[in-house]
């Protein structure tokens, strides 16, 4: 008579539980420094619990079966959860092969009379670990997209402040190549705090921009076009000789804009503009 | 029939455009404008248009165009409050409104078109108010 696998497989789970955190514990890459032994069987506890609740030798080879999505959402988290925690994607992989070790051992050990049964049960369940492997990845990789994606934005928060150096003049030093998306931010904070401090004049240093072309020098002339539109005064400063040379070459005709070397001197050229002086204290002299 | 009114101030003449312009209006604007000019001898026009949330390509050449219509009749045309919004869109539509002055708010608006006007009227003196702080 055939065996049941899957009611075989249960009786065995214990079993199983213990050859798999046996194999985890043996691999060389255990993370003890990101995971302690007892959380990681309790998470494996789970994930072995799923799975063999929702086997059944029906479904045991469509893997795409409704009963699995259970188990593929308890993977699913952990292998997001892994990724955000910083474990390598061989790690994560080990994971989940090492079940499939455990579960091959279980079943040769307990199929070793019936050959027949023994190959059809192994096939059935490496196709299903495999299917569970590439899910794993999958959820790896989107874990760490997210974390891309997160601090993606997270950098162009940061890179564009707005600073205002004195009563009526911003300073926005930008760092970093100035894309589209990212000229559509500065501009947009830009504007947004001429009009929340009511500043007439604007400084945009791009010292830290590191290459101009004729793609980012068309995105600062309509940075200082906008701010002209809107009543205030742009000066562009921190143009190295690098810059000023490719802008040069490229043709670009930047004689529209008010350009300074340093922001130093861009300040001075603000204060000039509203008929600011800075003056050294004269000593009080005793008579 | 809709009409954006237009103040006399003294040498200036005040537009404020309060409500959304549909292309009509605009252009009734324009002509109504250039004849207050001609007719008041307005040496300045202020327009503020902060209440203006959306522009378009049309809207934009009338502004434009209200400006080099003043110069050329001798006024000097300053757009004042204009929000963000409207200014990146004009930029985007390739609008820089060269011919136009602008100022963040109608008090800084005031200030420039005095400014322009004294330096057109009489050469600057020499004797500048003192700041006394």
């Amino acid at each position: 008579m055939k065996q049941d696998i899957s009611k075989l497989l249960q009786k065995k789970k214990k079993q199983i539980l213990e050859d798999w955190i046996n194999n985890q514990l043996a691999d060389a890459t255990l993370r003890e420094d990101l995971m302690s032994n007892d959380e990681l069987r309790e998470q494996s506890a789970e994930l072995l619990d799923g799975l063999l609740k929702a086997l059944t030798d029906k479904n045991f080879s469509d893997v795409e079966s409704k009963e699995f999505e259970p188990v593929y959402e308890i993977l699913a988290g952990i292998s997001v959860s892994r990724a955000k925690q910083g474990f390598s994607p061989r790690e994560t992989g080990i994971y989940v092969f090492s079940l499939k070790d455990a579960l091959l051992k279980t079943l040769q050990t307990e199929l070793k009379d019936d050959p027949s049964t023994l190959l059809d049960a192994m096939l059935k369940t490496n196709k299903l670990m495999d299917s569970m492997g590439i899910l794993t990845f999958e959820t790896y990789l989107k874990g760490r997209e997210e974390i891309i994606l997160r601090q993606t934005d997270e950098i162009t928060e940061i890179s564009t402040p707005v600073i205002r150096v004195w009563d009526g003049i911003l300073a926005l030093p930008i760092i970093g190549t100035l894309d589209s998306a990212r000229t559509q931010v500065v501009m947009e904070n830009l504007l947004q705090e001429i009009v929340a401090s009511g500043s007439t004049i604007a400084i945009l240093d791009i010292s830290g921009v590191p290459a101009v072309d004729s793609l980012v020098a068309q995105h600062l002339i309509k940075t200082v076009a906008a701010t002209r539109l809107m009543g205030a005064e742009c000066i562009i400063s921190g143009i190295r000789p690098e810059i000023a040379q490719t802008v040069v070459h490229l043709g670009i005709d930047l004689s529209s804009i008010v350009t300074k070397a340093t922001l130093a001197n861009a300040l001075k050229h603000a204060f000039g503009i509203l008929r600011l002086e800075v003056r050294k204290v004269q000593k009080e002299k005793i008579v | 029939m809709d009409r954006i009114p237009i103040l006399r101030m003294g040498k200036f003449l005040l537009v404020t455009i309060q409500i959304d312009l549909y292309d009509r209006l605009a252009t009734n604007l324009e002509s109504d404008l250039v004849q207050m000019v001609n007719k008041t001898e307005a040496k300045g026009v202020l327009i503020d248009i902060s209440a203006l949330s959306i522009v378009d390509s049309f809207m934009g050449r009338i502004l434009g165009n209200i400006g080099s219509m003043s110069k050329i009749m001798d006024a000097e045309t300053v757009v004042v409050g204009m929000q963000p919004a409207v200014a990146i869109t004009l930029i985007e539509l390739g609008l820089e409104l060269k011919g136009v002055h602008t100022a963040l708010n109608v008090e800084k608006g005031m200030e420039l078109l005095k400014e322009k006007i004294a330096s057109d009227e009489e050469p600057p003196d020499e004797t500048d108010e003192d700041s006394t702080e």
